[in-house]
């Protein structure tokens, strides 16, 4: 009978050995482990064995049936994992079909810029004031020190509206955001004429020039400006703001300079240049090989625009400055046509 | 402006100072420096990685290579016509050269030449601008052999050597020129391009820019000649004595009477007798050039060339012409030429040098003698008194005028003119005596001839030197640096400020040549800004403000319409920013409205009116873009609303378009062509996620029809005539109408060029929305489990799902959490007329619900429906 047994085992094992999948493995389990498997016939004429023979053919069939249960575990975990490898083979992709997109929404790449700069002077205590688009002459140029047929009327050619009977104060498209200075101030000043409130505020919005449509001039476009106002305020003080909002909207190295430059509303006044961050200095196309990009104005508040918001001159002071996103986004993203923003297309406007 | 750095170099030493240096302190202190030219001097060799400062162009001429030399002879060519061989020596040795240099070619054969012609020579191996191209191309000089004759060098134009872009020959330098030295040496230059801002037109002139480098250097500018006579010329003309005091005084011959001191503070003429009218010496000439002006003659050369040094505009009369028009003959004493300013007669004309026979208004003001008009003052002379080749005698003008009336002159005419441009800026009277006696003085040197004796000078209104009184405290407060009176008395002076310190304070007096300096306290800001230009920008400290911080309280109106983006964008819609400017037959395509706000110069007629329609903006950009498979666009911005001569209204608009595919199309999906398209629905869907967003409560949308017309002030939609009148809706919060939204009209839609798919549009009145108010409470997720249901019921096709919901709703009570339509369905099935409603009712309450306890209420709901609107219960 141990003979039998081991020649069971023996046979079972070989015919196990054999087995790479799980039909041929459930099969075997019925033979060899199944209830009318040769093992479990041993079981099964156990009572017919002598009394001396029991212990000992029951101790080696147990064995037996141990060893062939663990054996078909080991196996079973074998199967399934060669089942598992070469379904994981089969499945493999190719990874560099493309993805499968959906339809987003974005802001236009205006907007974002605008985001951006507003968000810096936020965080800086200047908060938006936003005021209209078509103005009057008052609040666009006399009230900002640019007196009729003055020269510096030039630099700013003007889309006038019909409008009958306006001769000394026409009606136009503002031309920057700075009458809301004017309006922001006497708004402000209306509070407590006696003893204004001091003004820290974001000016954004869209302004139009006279200009003919090209790569490089559009007749509208954004522009930003920054306005603080009050009793102490410095030239050192509006370098100082300049060079925090230049850090943190272009890199904590960014180099600056200021130049003397001219506007009517703000008196000493300057253009800031920043380190062209395209080439770092060197010179490149987007430089006109001067290593400098021209960034913002600025200037402090002259004493007749603080007079026209209702701030007296002798006692408050204040700095202006104003920038242009369109411009920020043309020289950081190298775009070299202007008319891309208004353009609207939508494989411009998908890249940002 | 253009100024040669040798030309600068007449006022200030400029040694140790690279033309690269001058150009950064003249741009840090206002005096932009666009470009620097080379013409001749080394130019500034950047190495790899090195930084550039400006941009540059132009030539460096080699010293070694090209050099003063001398034409001993002109010979004829062997063997072509229309060449000559020079024999010229260049200071070391003989050299022949060819040239066809027509300036030359008359001296063919004439032999040894009994004064040799000074020349440009450049050797074999120079580079140089091909005098052949028409652009501005280098190329290297080589040896040929041109027509049997060797050739290796040759005598330059002004093209090849950068001085102008074209040229008519051969440059024939001065006399004096020393043979054999380098030309960079001789007339080598830089040029620097300066951009002159409103505020410093002072500085339109040499003598503006020298001044300012001095105070930037600290240097002194050589004293200014204005003996007129025996001024030292640039380049070592002679010394000599010009006037005559035996003759007659100008005074004697010429009167001048000005009629509006405010119109022409000052008019100064003096004469200069006998000249002879030739070109200016070539140093003179290549200045000019480089200035940007072009040599004329010794006499036009003369006014320009000393505008530009000093900046005042002079006008030259031949001095005959007026005085035959008064009967005055040769040099005797008869009548005196008088000459009076006044305004224009509205209507009157005159014939401008260039031509033009010019039509006036009381505007212009004009030079006049008693026989009538001679020229439009400070814009362009007349053509009659113009010098011309014969002129003999010169009766020169320099004047002041009034700069607003100028301006407004040199537009009205179209005529921007050097003069012109300087005067419409202002220029300081006392420039206009200076003015006169340089280029009298500069008229002797060049064309001979001797200047009359004393000038006329009508001086009615002299303007005052403002001043102003500026303390360290003021200093201190409005540019936060500490300074002394010294040193701010110190700062000034170097901009030829008189200060003077009294009682703490110091007394600031504007030089005599400007015009920008204010009393008072805008005085003080002008003073205040040259003493932080000429402390240097970079060397104010920059601080943080130490004033109180305003109390900070947002703005709401921004910071709702940000939200609003923000959650358009999240709904898939992609937004745009369109031009304000259209024209009202562009707008006419969807909808004619019957004002515009007009702009009065549009700058073409489809860009002329401001919108009043932002949907119709967005559905051009739509239509540019109608390639793309899916499109799904928004604008947020104002329109422009007419109100009589006032300022026009600007409300708020959202307008949204959506045209194309639904679904982004994939390399395993369909096509784009067989995605479905956005409709109605997809509309719909994005409308109540952007305005449960809001947070708006108590919305409702109605079928819109063809006689919907939502107005309320200033908010209209106008009719709904463009949209598809069974697919299309209004949208109302708590009762208020605030947009509508649907299908584009097929008749409208045929005005556009939009592919096969429908488009949907939508818009919406900000202002309006803006002033609803949200509501932000939440329902708490309940924590029993619901039990969830579908019914499906028939009803007539003609029943609203609206109706059926609100019907289900209110039936099923505060236990119904959620009513879902998930299927409508018309069919055989069901019988024609008749469709079915299928939805998803979710039950929740307190307690945990049972079968039955939902059974109950569901029952009660399809009686009411079966009641109500005759609805059977579909099994």
């Amino acid at each position: 009978m141990l003979d039998k047994l081991k020649e069971i085992e023996k046979s079972a094992l070989e015919s196990l050995a054999a087995i790479t999948d799980q039909a041929a493995l459930d099969s075997w389990r019925v033979a060899h482990v199944g209830r009318s498997s040769p093992l479990m016939q041993v079981f099964a004429g156990f009572g017919k064995l002598s009394k001396e023979e029991k212990p000992v053919v029951g101790a080696e069939a147990n064995r037996v049936k141990g060893a062939l249960e663990s054996a078909l575990e080991e196996k079973a975990a074998a199967v399934k994992n060669a089942a598992l490898a070469k379904s994981l083979e089969e499945e493999k992709l190719d990874v560099t079909l493309p993805g499968r997109s959906v339809h987003i929404g974005r802001l236009h790449p205006s907007t974002q810029q605008l985001r951006r700069v507003l968000a810096i002077l936020a965080e800086m205590g200047f908060q938006v004031y936003t005021s209209r688009e078509v103005e009057t002459d008052d609040m666009n140029f006399q009230m900002l020190n640019f007196p009729p047929d003055h020269p510096a009327r030039d630099m700013q050619d003007t889309f006038f509206i019909e409008a009958d009977g306006r001769s000394d104060n026409p009606i136009l498209m503002r031309t920057h955001t700075s009458p809301g200075q004017i309006r922001a101030m006497r708004e402000h000043a209306a509070t407590n004429p006696q003893n204004p409130p001091p003004i820290r505020i974001a000016l954004p919005g869209m302004c139009f020039r006279y200009e003919q449509i090209t790569a490089r001039s559009e007749i509208q476009f954004n522009q930003v400006e920054g306005l603080a106002v009050g009793k102490n305020i410095t030239f050192a003080d509006l370098k100082g703001t300049i060079a925090d909002f230049v850090r943190r909207m272009f890199g904590e190295g960014a180099r600056l300079r200021f130049r003397a430059s001219y506007f009517p509303f703000t008196e000493p006044s300057a253009e800031v240049d920043v380190e062209c961050f395209v080439c770092g200095g060197k010179g490149c196309q987007v430089c006109k090989n001067s290593g400098w990009l021209e960034i913002l104005g600025c200037g402090m508040v002259h004493p007749v625009v603080l007079q026209n918001g209702g701030y007296d001159p002798k006692v408050y002071s204040g700095f202006a400055w104003g920038m242009g996103p369109e411009r920020q986004l043309m020289l950081r993203n190298k775009i070299n046509d202007i008319r891309y923003f208004w353009g609207n297309d939508v494989r411009f406007l998908e890249q940002f | 402006m253009k100024i040669p750095l040798s030309w600068l170099k007449d006022f200030i030493d400029l040694n140790g100072l690279t033309p690269e240096d001058i150009a950064r302190k003249l741009t840090l202190a206002g005096l932009e420096v666009d470009e620097i030219l080379y013409v001749g001097l080394p130019m500034p060799v950047y190495k790899e990685g090195e930084k550039h400062e400006f941009k540059t162009n132009g030539i460096a001429w080699d010293k070694e290579k090209i050099v003063v030399a001398e034409i001993r002879e002109v010979k004829a060519h062997p063997n072509a016509d229309k060449l000559t061989l020079l024999d010229l020596f260049d200071g070391q040795q003989e050299q022949v050269v060819l040239t066809g240099a027509p300036n030359i070619f008359h001296l063919k054969g004439a032999g040894k030449l009994e004064k040799p012609i000074k020349v440009a020579y450049a050797k074999e191996g120079s580079t140089l601008y091909d005098g052949h191209a028409d652009e501005q191309v280098l190329m290297t000089l080589k040896r040929a052999k041109i027509r049997g004759v060797d050739s290796y060098s040759m005598v330059c134009s002004e093209k090849e050597l950068g001085i102008t872009d074209e040229s008519d020959g051969i440059i024939i330098l001065d006399d004096d020129a020393p043979v054999g030295m380098p030309l960079a040496d001789y007339i080598g230059d830089a040029v620097l391009d300066i951009s002159i801002l409103p505020n410093m037109a002072r500085n339109a002139n040499v003598i503006g820019i020298a001044r300012e480098l001095a105070a930037l250097t600290g240097r002194q500018v050589r004293k200014q000649v204005d003996t007129y006579t025996g001024k030292q010329a640039g380049n070592g003309t002679r010394n000599t004595q010009h006037t005559t005091p035996n003759l007659q005084p100008v005074t004697d011959l010429v009167e001048i009477e000005i009629t509006n001191p405010e119109l022409n503070p000052r008019f100064v003429a003096g004469l200069i007798r006998n000249v002879e009218i030739k070109p200016s010496p070539y140093q003179i000439q290549r200045r000019l050039k480089l200035a940007g002006i072009r040599a004329i003659n010794n006499i036009v050369d003369a006014t320009n060339y000393a505008m530009l040094e000093l900046g005042e505009p002079l006008h030259a009369f031949d001095y005959d012409v007026l005085a035959g028009r008064v009967g005055q003959v040769g040099n005797l004493p008869h009548k005196k030429i008088k000459i009076s300013t006044r305004a224009a007669k509205d209507g009157e004309k005159l014939t401008t040098l260039d031509g033009v026979e010019r039509k006036l208004t009381s505007t212009n003001v004009l030079v006049c003698d008693e026989k009538g008009s001679l020229s439009l003052a400070g814009v362009m002379g007349g053509s009659e008194s113009e010098v011309s080749d014969s002129t003999k005698n010169i009766l020169l003008e320099g004047a002041a005028w009034n700069f607003i009336n100028i301006r407004r002159t040199a537009k009205q005419h179209n005529l921007p003119s050097e003069a012109s441009f300087r005067f419409s800026r202002g220029v300081h009277p006392s420039l206009a005596e200076l003015g006169v006696k340089r280029g009298l003085q500069y008229m002797a040197e060049w064309a001979g001839g001797t200047i009359a004796p004393d000038l006329v000078d009508a001086y009615p209104l002299k303007p005052k030197d403002s001043v102003v009184d500026v303390t360290s405290q003021d200093v201190k407060r409005l540019l936060g640096i500490d300074l002394t009176l010294e040193q701010i008395a110190e700062l000034l002076t170097r901009l030829e400020f008189k200060c003077q310190i009294t009682n703490n304070q110091l007394q600031v007096t504007a030089p005599p040549h400007r015009m920008d300096i204010a009393e008072g306290v805008i005085g003080l800001a002008d003073v205040l800004e040259e003493v932080a230009r000429s402390y240097g920008y970079d060397n104010i400290p920059t601080t943080t403000m130490a004033d109180a911080l305003p109390p900070q309280v947002g703005n709401p109106v921004h910071e709702w319409e940000e939200h609003l983006r923000d959650l358009l964008v999240a709904v898939g819609l992609q937004e745009i920013v369109t031009y304000r400017m259209t024209s009202p037959e562009r707008e006419a395509r969807l909808r004619a409205s019957e004002s515009y706000v007009r702009i009065a110069n549009p700058i073409a007629p489809e860009r002329s009116v401001l919108r009043r329609s932002l949907l119709t903006s967005v559905l051009e950009i739509a239509e540019k873009n109608a390639r793309a498979e899916s499109i799904a666009l928004f604008e947020v911005g104002s329109v422009f609303e007419p109100n009589g001569s006032d300022l026009p209204f600007e409300p708020r608009k959202l307008a949204i378009v959506m045209t194309g595919s639904r679904t982004a199309s994939a390399w395993d999906t369909h096509s784009a062509k067989d995605s479905p398209h956005f409709d109605f629905f997809d509309m719909k869907g994005r409308l109540e996620l952007l305005l449960s967003g809001l947070r708006l409560p108590d919305i409702s949308y109605t079928a819109a029809g063809a006689s919907t017309a939502l107005t309320s002030s200033r908010s209209s939609f106008g009719s709904a005539n463009h949209l598809h009148p069974g697919k299309s809706a209004e949208v109302k919060v708590s009762g208020q109408a605030v947009g509508v939204f649907g299908e584009l009209h097929p008749l409208a839609k045929e005005k556009f060029e939009f592919g096969d798919s429908p488009v949907i549009i939508a818009e919406f009145d900000l202002d309006l929305m803006r002033k609803l108010n949200p509501t932000y409470g939440i329902k708490a997720v309940p924590e029993t489990p619901p039990i969830y249901e579908d019914i499906a019921i028939i009803v007539d096709d003609s029943v609203e799902a609206n109706t059926v919901e609100a019907l289900i709703r209110q039936t099923g009570g505060k236990t119904v959490t959620d009513v879902r339509l998930f299927d409508v369905y018309r069919g055989d099935q069901i019988g024609a007329g008749k469709k079915s409603l299928a939805y998803s009712l979710t039950y929740q309450s307190d307690k945990t619900m049972t079968d039955a306890d939902a059974a109950a209420i569901r029952n009660k709901i399809v009686k009411r429906l079966e009641q109500t609107i005759g609805a059977k219960l579909r099994s």
